[in-house]
């Protein structure tokens, strides 16, 4: 009882999260069953193929809600989220590879094909176990953790901050990328890890496993929002809403602003993690260029667009994106970087509050044109946000 | 084990060639050089290229020369020897003897001249004789090279005669080497010494070789060198070469350092300026050197027979042409987010992309090749272990001049000096009549011109591309970040140091791995010192 009310006192005011949590629970019953018990020329269908691509789109969704929990109400702009969730999939492609067994081109049982074409005579000491789904799923967790527990224990203690700290996780993620693409990593290289056949013995091109990784992907979305939210709410939450808008002052207050960081930023790292293990088997590829510092500039703009520090405007706006690449790369695929780059402008010239805060900025900018109408003084152009 | 197996087999082709010495008396040289048309045996053709290796006729050296390249052809119906040169689609052929170049233009009237790779090899190393007797000093040189790592008892006379003759003093040397190690095989043991101590003062591999071979044992155990003194001297001289060699590929090492983080300081430069003094984090930063780059391409495409001068041209160009660019993103963008330095970057990220997508659009997504002038070509040579490319050579004298006209610029100009007073305090300066956003502006220019001529730099040293912004971009920011923001000299020393670092980790650690150390360290160094090498001091570094 006591855990329901809780629950109720969380999601009070989180009219866009309810929205959001709705929205979810409908694409679990509806976009699966469209899926498997329609058929294929029915107007109804839902094609395999859309299945994926939104089961792909609610892992971006994922990973944005992580990156709003860290940027939105810590302040911390983290440019190599990229890479929590690239690792969190190469531990789930790893589990994938080593299920293929003696499938591969070259039959071996024990080795992945490209370690059998390196001439690598036995599995390396850091891919025992991935043939275990559990372990596979710890790794998933742990990995990203103890990257983002190391190098924000490093970072935050040391107070580096701000840009500073941006520019530190790009050259993060930079630094995985190129190690990733050498061979002598024992990650794929270059190509990566993918021809995936099943996972848990189901057959991954099935349309059921589909639906059910569509499911998990659905279902992690919503307890990964719900998690955030208990966070924010918390009284935690508080505190590291505190330490965003001004980090000297709860310091001297007397909190530990690192801990307070850390933990948060290590929790964003898992959910990040998270998602990049569902995501990988439903594109059926992992490779290094999910390291690429583009990557996770791109997923900060899906934040920005979307409206920060909401985090279901941040799930709205991964979605809103990749809509739109997947669009304009099939329909015009010179534009998309143009569209891309101009998103970024616009967003931060303009809408700093992203799409959800628009409303409330046109109101702002109506009272505020009615003001000057009814003569009532102005001269001060409206102040920036105050933010970061 | 090569080293003493191929005296022998010089010795060997030597008694061939005093036995067929003879026949050159008895023909002429065009029947002689007809010869090679004729349908023989390698035997024979090996016979007729000793001959013809005794004319001293002038064309002896292009006929050998072509054999040697596998370029001799016969013309079928008139057993005219030829030269055919691929050019592209079709071949120049010219006629040995006659030195024209002949109406054909397929291969199908040519028939190749009889030959093997050993007989070309044979060729070659007539050709090296030829080329010792050479005018021109540089195909001298190099002839005289090529000699040393082979000497046989022929090019042993024909070095000892030009010792007597040669007036370069380099190359003078080289020929001393190149009799000494003829000399270190012989019978009497003081020339044997005295050989081995001019040896010693070589650093060409074959000679360290070739003395490290008086050491070795045969497989019973036995020296193959019976006498010791030799041993020992060799030993010394071998113990002496490897220190010289230790100590100039440590120079050489430091010196590639150097040009590397030459690079690393014109890439980085522009953004000590934007990000630096103005505090503006440009992501955009790359694909201005990106413009500048292009900018060299596209002068080099209007001047294509003044490459030398191209240069000349697209350096102040670039520097214009970036500068506008600058200027445009801080007045269209950037002035509208001062004091939000995360956003910028999104923002100036957003351009960055813009521009990307406009090259290629406007030059395609592939690649293009910027030529590099003649007098960027080639290296100083000092030995054969060190030697600085002059391409590397300018780069680092010009990021060192950038650097210095930057600094003159902010330390002793007008411009300098109200830049300063914007970024310490924006709102005095303005009291005190700076125009604030002007100043912002230009300084933004400034960055972005300096950028741009950092295109044209790396223009010579790779191709010039859409990605190539990109692939710079967090190496500038490191560098700026290493050396402390906001100090030009912070950034020169952190720039120099990285390329030194990166460079003495090459040769463990290879060119990648490198990289990713450098970024680690990088990244631990900050968390050690979160303001770089040399933080700002005072009020205005807190903000």
């Amino acid at each position: 009882m006591a855990y329901r009310s809780f629950t109720l006192e969380m999601m009070k005011n989180d009219k866009g999260g309810k929205v959001l949590l709705l929205v979810l629970l409908a694409l679990i019953i509806f976009v699966p069953s469209l899926n498997l018990f329609t058929s294929t020329d029915s107007v109804f269908h839902v094609s395999t193929y859309t299945l994926t691509l939104l089961g792909k789109y609610l892992c971006y969704a994922l990973l944005a809600v992580a990156l709003d929990l860290v940027w939105g109400y810590c302040g911390i702009l983290s440019l190599g989220h990229g890479a929590f969730f690239a690792l969190g999939g190469y531990g789930m492609g790893m589990y994938l590879m080593r299920q293929i067994g003696d499938r591969g081109v070259y039959g071996n049982p024990e080795l992945p094909d490209f370690m059998v074409f390196l001439n690598w005579q036995e599995l390396p000491w850091f891919w025992q176990g991935f043939d275990m789904f559990w372990f596979a799923m710890l790794m998933v967790i742990v990995v990203p953790g103890l990257l983002a527990f190391v190098f924000g224990w490093l970072a935050f203690r040391s107070r580096v901050t701000g840009v500073y700290l941006s520019i530190m996780t790009q050259a993060l993620t930079y630094a995985l990328l190129l190690a990733f693409f050498r061979n002598e990593m024992g990650f794929g290289g270059n190509n990566g890890l993918t021809d995936f056949k099943d996972i848990l013995g189901y057959d991954l091109q099935a349309g059921s496993t589909r639906a059910v990784l569509f499911i998990a992907s659905a279902l992690a979305l919503a307890l990964g929002y719900l998690l955030c939210r208990y966070i924010v709410t918390s009284k935690l939450g508080r505190v590291v809403v505190a330490i965003r808008d001004a980090e000297d002052r709860a310091r001297f207050i007397g909190y530990k602003v690192e801990s307070f960081k850390l933990w948060v930023f290590v929790v964003s790292a898992i959910l990040a993690g998270i998602a990049g293990a569902l995501y990988v088997p439903q594109v059926g590829i992992i490779n290094p260029g999910e390291f690429s510092p583009l990557n996770s500039i791109e997923l900060v703009v899906w934040v920005a667009v979307g409206g920060r520090a909401t985090l279901y405007g941040a799930a709205l706006g991964a979605v809103a994106v990749n809509y739109g690449k997947t669009y304009f790369t099939a329909v015009l695929p010179e534009l998309w970087l143009f569209a891309l780059g101009a998103l970024f402008i616009i967003v931060t010239v303009f809408m700093p509050k992203g799409i959800i805060g628009l409303r409330e900025q046109l109101r702002k900018k109506r009272s505020e044109m009615k003001k000057a109408d009814s003569g009532e003084d102005t001269s001060d152009s409206p102040q920036s946000e105050g933010s970061q | 084990m090569a080293a003493f197996t191929a005296p022998a087999v010089e010795q060997s082709q030597l008694s061939d060639n005093t036995q067929f010495s003879d026949d050159t008396d008895t023909l002429s040289f065009e029947q002689a050089v007809a010869l090679l048309a004729e349908k023989v045996n390698f035997k024979q053709q090996e016979e007729n290229l000793i001959r013809l290796s005794g004319y001293e006729d002038e064309r002896v050296y292009n006929i050998l020369y072509s054999f040697s390249k596998n370029t001799l052809f016969y013309v079928k119906e008139t057993k005219e020897l030829v030269s055919a040169v691929n050019v592209g689609d079709s071949y120049k052929v010219t006629s040995v003897l006659a030195g024209e170049v002949l109406d054909i233009t397929s291969k199908s009237s040519l028939k190749k001249v009889k030959s093997k790779n050993s007989l070309r090899r044979l060729a070659g190393e007539y050709l090296a004789v030829l080329g010792l007797k050479s005018k021109n000093v540089s195909i001298r040189k190099k002839a005289v090279y090529d000699v040393i790592k082979n000497v046989d008892e022929d090019a042993y006379l024909t070095l000892s005669k030009l010792v007597k003759t040669e007036p370069e003093a380099d190359i003078l040397e080289l020929i001393q080497v190149g009799v000494a190690m003829w000399e270190v095989d012989s019978d009497i043991q003081q020339t044997r010494l005295e050989a081995i101590e001019t040896l010693s003062e070589s650093l060409i591999p074959d000679v360290r070789v070739k003395l490290a071979a008086f050491n070795k044992k045969t497989e019973s155990g036995e020296y193959v060198e019976t006498d010791k003194r030799i041993r020992t001297a060799a030993a010394r001289a071998v113990g002496k070469i490897d220190e010289r060699i230790g100590f100039f590929s440590f120079l050489d090492n430091v010196v590639f350092g150097l040009s590397l983080g030459s690079v690393l300081l014109l890439i980085a430069i522009g953004l000590a300026i934007t990000f630096g003094v103005m505090g503006v984090i440009n992501m955009a930063h790359g694909e201005l050197m990106m413009i500048g780059a292009y900018t060299a391409f596209v002068v080099q495409q209007v001047l294509p027979s003044h490459i030398g001068l191209s240069v000349f041209v697209a350096i102040p160009l670039a520097f214009l042409v970036s500068a506008m660019f600058g200027i445009a993103i801080e007045r269209f963008v950037i002035r509208y987010m001062y004091g939000r330095p995360l956003e910028t970057l999104l923002a100036t990220f957003g351009i960055s992309l813009i521009l990307q997508q406009m090259v290629r659009v406007i030059f395609g997504p592939t690649n293009q090749a910027v030529e590099t002038p003649p007098f960027m070509s080639g290296s100083l040579e000092f030995n054969p272990i060190f030697a600085i490319t002059y391409n590397r050579l300018y780069i680092f004298i010009f990021s060192i001049a950038v650097l210095l006209a930057l600094i003159y610029i902010l330390k002793r100009t007008r411009l300098g000096l109200q830049v300063r007073a914007v970024s310490q305090n924006r709102q005095i300066a303005k009291a005190m009549g700076v125009r604030s956003e002007w100043v912002d502006a230009l300084t933004f220019g400034l960055g972005a011109g300096i950028a741009g001529i950092a295109g044209v730099a790396l223009s010579q040293l790779t191709n010039v591309g859409p990605n190539l912004g990109q692939a710079y971009i967090i190496d500038s920011f490191m560098v700026v970040v290493f050396g402390g923001v906001g100090n030009l000299w912070g950034t020169f020393v952190a720039a120099m140091s990285l390329g030194v670092i990166s460079k003495f980790m090459e040769p463990w650690a290879g060119a990648v791995l490198a990289k990713i150390l450098v970024l680690v360290f990088i990244i631990l160094f900050i968390q050690k010192r979160p303001r770089g090498l040399f933080p700002q001091k005072g009020r205005a570094a807190e903000n």
